[in-house]
């Protein structure tokens, strides 16, 4: 195996944190793309170049380049975002970008389809609420994830809080940022540019961190490289259980390359958090593999090191001691719908929002609904982590009037959905997404319909299974931790795993390689009757495919592609 | 080759010399024959001052040459051909390595040893950089192949139905075209690193036998004499292509046109045009013998021959256009007095024949009278021309139009242009479409490589300049070139975008400006691009550059000698007076050169 660096730490090192020549590449009018290296480097800024790839090969014949645009990422810390700032993603959305929101597995807002002359304008005009897109992707800590359910409002708030803590604290220093999308009106005053917890090269890859609070596990903290599971003792945070080393992406055909769930490493207090979190970035900052990017994630150092390495590393660049992980236990990892009442007598309500694109189709006038509710809003929307809505944090007449709304604009559908929707997500993937291989979000959602219908005659209407489909083995919308997750894998054929912990607490295991529709239905249409009769009291579908042996447990990353009957 | 001297005709030697080359000639091998012809060439270019015409830059070797082709999506055959270019320069061999998307598949014939690399995608499909070369040689367009060796390495995954599809259908279709097949095919799964190498192994080992030293001779192509193709005796040049390069989302509907020219013995310059002999459109044929109420089987006289009157409104008459002699004829046919007020007004006179077709004339002011008698009046279907948009030497046996295909609404319905819709629309690959060149000789590059050229030319008056960039690229020419393009819309009208940026990332052109007058909201076109590089491009002139305007003479060609002359004025310091004399001594000079219709 070569030990050269990889090809992005070259562009980086040379990027002068992050600059590289995005000025000249926006000013250049023969392309609408930028330049090659470039494209590495506004990823850092949240601005990823895609293409329409409906369009390509019409386009390479008409000898025109690839109809370029950019998807930008906004971060969303937490997924709490004021009516203001939605009303403004909303603007921008409907003025340069495809018309549409996507809200993401992360929390985050996507919007699709900006050409590179307006580039410029729309991250200004992204900025105007305080919603920033630095970050949002790049070698570095992206949108930091919190839990969108809300028994505990106060625990609740200050898990959000540190959520928004750490997001500060890892955000990186650079102001290339300003310099480049702000016209140079330094806000940290022009200090020399310093990394300093980056340093100069950033990480070896992305780095994703969540914050969770039991018993919904709605975040996939075991998906993190970095999570903090609250412990709560007599109604009040004592501290996070730190977990490393989760990852979902993985490459067709490459066994060295396997999702992964995380480890818990040990209990820290609440005042330790950001101690902890640097040190466990700063480790894989320098022991990541850089020579590598299908290597270079942290779940790879730590499996080559070992966890007790790393935990040392933590340790002795803290000066945290880790005390034994305390005890929790998680029951799902979808979100909870419909109406709550937390314990400080505040409404939310968590609205479903399919494979999260914000759009109006039809009846169902989704944007134009959120649009007005925003207007009028007293409280504040949460991103959640499975692509949905909460409007939240709202008085009982607050509720009212929004519930009126709710129906008013046709958006209400929680109730028309099976449990088996309600529990789905679907990643990007075609037309935008360069990676895909196969469709996934414009596609769930027919599938669905046949898996429903399957669900029905084996008289399983009403109940919960997770499901995920994702375009290619990236894992975007954490497939590997579905009870049914399909992975792209060519046009219209799809790898299934079956036998994920509907916690997300297990892997899945392939169960049929490279299947079409026809044979994914007909995997399936079996295992729901035998599940149907077969189950245990109130046993999820995953574990009763591997309670009866239908796939293996797969008990490590390590183990993801062994052999049926390995361990 | 076995014709005797005396029996070749429009030949530049007299008898007694042709007589004593036939005697130097006779019995000499085709090879000598070939090294011959290289050493008299050289001889000339010597006494001339001149380079001798070699194969054109870039293929100098490619008799002796390794080229490697690769296809690649994700990288793994690309990396593979990197490393097997490698290791062959290492070896001595010369190698050339591209990307199927950057190789002109027509210079296959060219080559003597080629070697893929391709992956297979989607299912059974070819990678993206792969689809474009594929399509062509599979087609019917691929010449044969026999002078050519190759051998193909396969990339695949035996998890999909159609393992290494598209590069078992390379070895196979070349195997057909005639090339041998040097090694046979090596298909490679997932794990492809020990079977690349091998393969890679084997094939340095093979090479020596197809591209060892003394296979060095330049290929020069056999001089053809001139075949006279006139308006008279058109070619009947076969469809190769008819491809739509405007975007989806464009407002006008641009073809580029490739048709052959093979067997027909036709060259032609750069800045030479090609004149097509066209078809009226059958829908409006039919339009308008139905409102004239005639029988289009009744025969007709057309200028002393007969035929059905059909025939004669869609071969042999200007039905699409109107002109004075048809518009008088038909104010006396109809006596109609609102027609013949029009006429009477020179500036509606004027309106009336630049968009009004004869169908409208006929529909709006209508007489009763015989087919004869209309026939009579029409004017006789000429030929149109079209800016010849490629260099001869960079594509052997072709010739590419861009053609701008006019439609429009008026009178309430549709209409349409004679020959832009019938190359656009009613012609497809195979079919063939009768043409000849039309020279125009004051529309040539400099005749010093040296020189720079500025391109000026908005919408389909690009089309010489990607003559004028190819014809300097195979010339090797020293000069610069700058071409100033514009249209409406960055997305949809970019005519030939990823030729310009395959040109100038590989410097055979040195700076191109662009003027979209649609995309934002005060409109720019080619002339304020002139006028903002007012400072340059006054230096490339004063530098002896060539200038040269293509396209719209209604509107553009005026606004740039407008602009022209701003930048003479402003640059020089002098009075609009002197500029304009300035511009016209570069006319004179043949430094500015205008081919607008
Ligand atoms: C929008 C989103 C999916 C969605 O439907 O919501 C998404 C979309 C993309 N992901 Fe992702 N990822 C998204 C969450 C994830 C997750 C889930 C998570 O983080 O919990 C994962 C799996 C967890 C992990 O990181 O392992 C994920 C693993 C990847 C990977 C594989 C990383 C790896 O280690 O192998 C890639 C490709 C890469 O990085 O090379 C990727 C790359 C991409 C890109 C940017 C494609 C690209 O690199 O060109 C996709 C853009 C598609 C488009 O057109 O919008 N995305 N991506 C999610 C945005 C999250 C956010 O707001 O930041
Ligand atoms: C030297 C030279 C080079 C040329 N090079 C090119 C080239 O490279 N590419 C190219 O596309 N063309 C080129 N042209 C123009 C080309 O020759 C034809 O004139 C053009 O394609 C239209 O021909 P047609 O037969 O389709 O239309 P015609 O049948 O000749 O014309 C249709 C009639 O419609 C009328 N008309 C057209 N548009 C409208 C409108 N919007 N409203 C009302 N009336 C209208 C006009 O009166 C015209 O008489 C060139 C011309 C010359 C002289
Ligand atoms: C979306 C997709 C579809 C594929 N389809 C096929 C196929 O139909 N047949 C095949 O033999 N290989 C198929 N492959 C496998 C690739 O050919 C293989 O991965 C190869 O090594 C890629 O080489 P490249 O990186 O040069 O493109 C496919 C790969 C992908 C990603
Ligand atoms: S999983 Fe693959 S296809 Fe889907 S969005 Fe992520 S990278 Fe794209």
């Amino acid at each position: 195996m070569s030990t050269a660096l990889s090809d992005v730490e070259r562009i980086k090192a040379a990027s002068r944190h992050l600059r590289g020549t995005l000025v000249e590449s926006l000013r250049n009018p023969i392309t609408g793309a930028l330049a090659d290296d470039d494209t590495q480097l506004s990823k850092f800024h949240g601005i990823y170049q895609q293409d329409d790839r409906d369009l390509r090969s019409e386009r390479t014949r008409q000898k025109l380049e690839p109809a370029y645009s950019f998807m930008i990422r906004a971060r969303v810390p937490g997924g709490i975002c004021t009516p203001a700032q939605w009303l403004n993603m909303d603007d921008v959305a409907t003025r340069h970008a495809n018309g549409t929101i996507r809200l993401t597995t992360r929390q985050a807002f996507q919007l699709h389809g900006v050409v590179k002359t307006r580039l410029k304008q729309t991250i200004q005009e992204i900025n105007r609420q305080m919603t920033d897109t630095l970050a949002a992707c790049g070698d570095v800590n992206r949108n930091v994830m919190a839990p969108t359910h809300y028994d505990l409002s106060h625990v609740h708030r200050q898990v959000a809080e540190e959520a928004r803590r750490l997001s500060a604290h890892l955000t990186p220093a650079t102001s290339a940022y300003h310099e480049i999308w702000l016209d140079g009106e330094k806000l940290d005053d022009g200090e020399a540019d310093v990394e300093p917890i980056y340093g100069d090269t950033y990480l070896p890859r992305k780095f994703k961190s969540a914050f969770v609070v039991p018993p919904q596990n709605d975040v996939d903290v075991f998906a993190q490289d970095l999570g903090f599971i609250a412990i709560v003792e007599d109604n009040e945070l004592a501290g996070y259980n730190v977990t490393v080393g989760g990852g979902m992406g993985m490459s067709h055909g490459e066994t060295a390359t396997y999702p992964r769930l995380a480890d818990v490493l040990g209990f820290c207090r609440p005042d330790d958090v950001l101690r902890v979190a640097e040190a466990v970035v700063t480790t894989q900052r320098d022991f990541g593999d850089r020579t590598n990017r299908k290597h270079a994630r942290l779940k790879y150092t730590i499996d080559d090191r070992g966890v007790d390495w790393f935990r040392d590393q933590v340790v002795e660049r803290s000066g945290v001691t880790l005390e034994a992980p305390r005890s929790f236990a998680f029951v799902g990892n979808g979100d909870v719908y419909g109406w709550q009442r937390d314990d400080a007598g505040r409404w939310h309500y968590t609205l479903f929002i399919q494979n999260g694109r914000v759009a109006d189709t039809g009846e169902r006038r989704l944007m134009t609904g959120l649009r007005e509710i925003a207007k009028v809003l007293h409280g504040e929307f949460r991103l959640t982590p499975n692509q949905n809505l909460s409007i939240s944090n709202l008085s009982d007449d607050s509720k009212a009037l929004v519930d009126g709304m709710l129906g008013e604009f046709g958006i209400d559908n929680t109730s028309q959905a099976t449990p088996l929707r309600l529990h789905s997500m679907a990643c990007v993937a075609f037309p935008t997404c360069g990676l895909a291989m196969a469709e996934s979000e414009r596609y769930l959602p027919s599938l669905i319909d046949r898996l429903d219908a399957a669900m029905a005659d084996a008289g399983l209407a009403g109940d919960a299974i997770t499901i995920r489909m994702t375009g290619c083995p990236n894992g975007c919308a954490r497939p590997y931790i579905a009870e049914i997750g399909l992975v792209g894998k060519g046009p219209g054929r799809y790898n299934l795993y079956l036998g994920a912990g509907f916690a997300g607490q297990r892997l899945g295991c392939l169960y049929r390689e490279n299947a079409n529709e026809e044979e994914i239905v007909a995997a399936l249409s079996p295992l729901f009757s035998s599940y149907s009769v077969g189950r245990d009291v109130n046993e999820h579908f995953g574990d009763f495919l591997v309670r009866t042996g239908v796939v293996r447990e797969v008990t490590a990353g390590r183990t993801f592609h062994a052999a049926a009957g390995d361990r | 080759m076995s014709a005797s001297p005396e029996s070749i005709p429009a030949y530049p030697l007299d008898d007694e010399q042709a007589l004593r080359l036939h005697d130097a000639l006779a019995g000499l091998t085709p090879g000598q024959l070939q090294w011959v012809s290289g050493y008299a060439a050289g001889v000339a270019a010597a006494n001339a001052g001149i380079d001798a015409p070699v194969a054109p830059a870039g293929h100098a070797d490619s008799a002796e040459a390794l080229t490697i082709l690769y296809g690649s999506q994700t990288g793994n055959g690309e990396q593979i051909a990197n490393q097997l270019a490698a290791a062959a320069g290492d070896k001595g061999f010369a190698v050339t390595l591209k990307s199927l998307a950057d190789y002109k598949p027509a210079n296959l014939k060219r080559e003597s040893m080629v070697t893929f690399v391709v992956s297979t995608h989607g299912e059974g499909d070819p990678p993206d950089d792969a689809e474009l070369f594929r399509e062509f040689l599979l087609s019917t367009k691929a010449p044969r192949l026999e002078s050519l060796n190759f051998s193909v390495l396969a990339l695949g995954d035996t998890s999909y139905l159609n393992f290494c599809q598209t590069g078992r259908e390379f070895d196979a279709r070349l195997a057909e075209l005639g090339a041998k097949r040097l090694l046979p095919i090596v298909e490679c799964d997932v794990d492809y690193e020990d079977a690349a190498n091998a393969w890679a192994g084997s094939l340095l080992d093979a090479l020596p036998a197809v591209i060892g030293a003394g296979n060095a001779a330049p290929k020069l192509r056999a001089v053809e004499l001139p075949a006279k193709h006139d308006k008279n005796r058109p070619f009947a040049a076969e469809v190769l292509t008819n491809q739509k390069i405007t975007g989806g989302a464009s407002t006008k509907d641009v073809r580029h046109i490739e048709l052959s020219l093979e067997g027909s013995g036709l060259r032609y310059e750069p800045g030479d045009a090609l004149a097509v002999l066209v078809e009226n459109p059958p829908a409006l044929v039919a339009q308008l013998i139905d409102a004239l109420g005639f029988d289009g089987a009744s025969n007709v006289d057309v200028r002393g021959s007969s035929r059905s009157l059909r025939d004669a409104l869609s071969l042999d008459l200007e039905i699409t256009s109107t002109n004075l002699g048809f518009l008088q004829a038909w104010g006396a046919i109809s006596g109609d007095e609102r027609l013949q007020a029009l006429l009477d007004d020179r500036q509606e006179l004027r309106r009336l024949i630049d968009t009004w077709q004869v169908i409208d004339v006929v529909r709006e002011f209508p007489a009763d009278t015989d087919a004869q008698t209309f026939v009579n009046a029409l004017r006789k279907l000429t030929p149109r021309s079209y800016s010849i948009a490629s260099s001869l030497a960079a594509n052997p046996d072709e010739v590419h139009l861009t053609v701008a295909a006019v439609r429009y609404e008026a009178f309430g319905s549709e209409h349409w242009g004679a020959a832009s819709t019938h190359l656009a629309d009613r012609l497809e690959a195979g079919d063939s479409v009768k043409v000849y060149v039309e020279p125009n000789t004051r529309f040539r590059l400099p005749a010093n490589d040296a020189t720079d050229v500025i391109m000026v030319g908005p919408g389909t008056g690009v089309a010489p300049f990607r003559a004028f960039v190819e014809e300097r690229a195979e010339r090797g020419a020293a000069g610069r070139n700058w071409l100033i393009f514009g249209d409406r819309n960055f997305s949809s009208d970019f005519l030939y975008q990823l030729e310009w940026q395959r040109h100038l990332k590989e410097g055979r052109l040195d700076r191109l400006d662009v003027a979209f007058s649609r995309d934002q909201a005060r409109k720019v076109y080619v002339q304020d691009r002139i006028r903002e590089s007012a400072h340059e491009l006054f230096e490339w002139l004063d530098n002896g550059a060539h200038l040269y305007v293509c396209g719209d003479a209604q509107h553009m060609a005026g606004d740039v000698d407008a602009a022209l002359i701003d930048v003479i004025s402003s640059q020089r310091n002098v009075g609009r007076d002197s500029a304009e004399a300035q511009l016209k001594e570069l006319r004179r000079a043949g430094r500015y050169q205008r081919d607008v219709y």
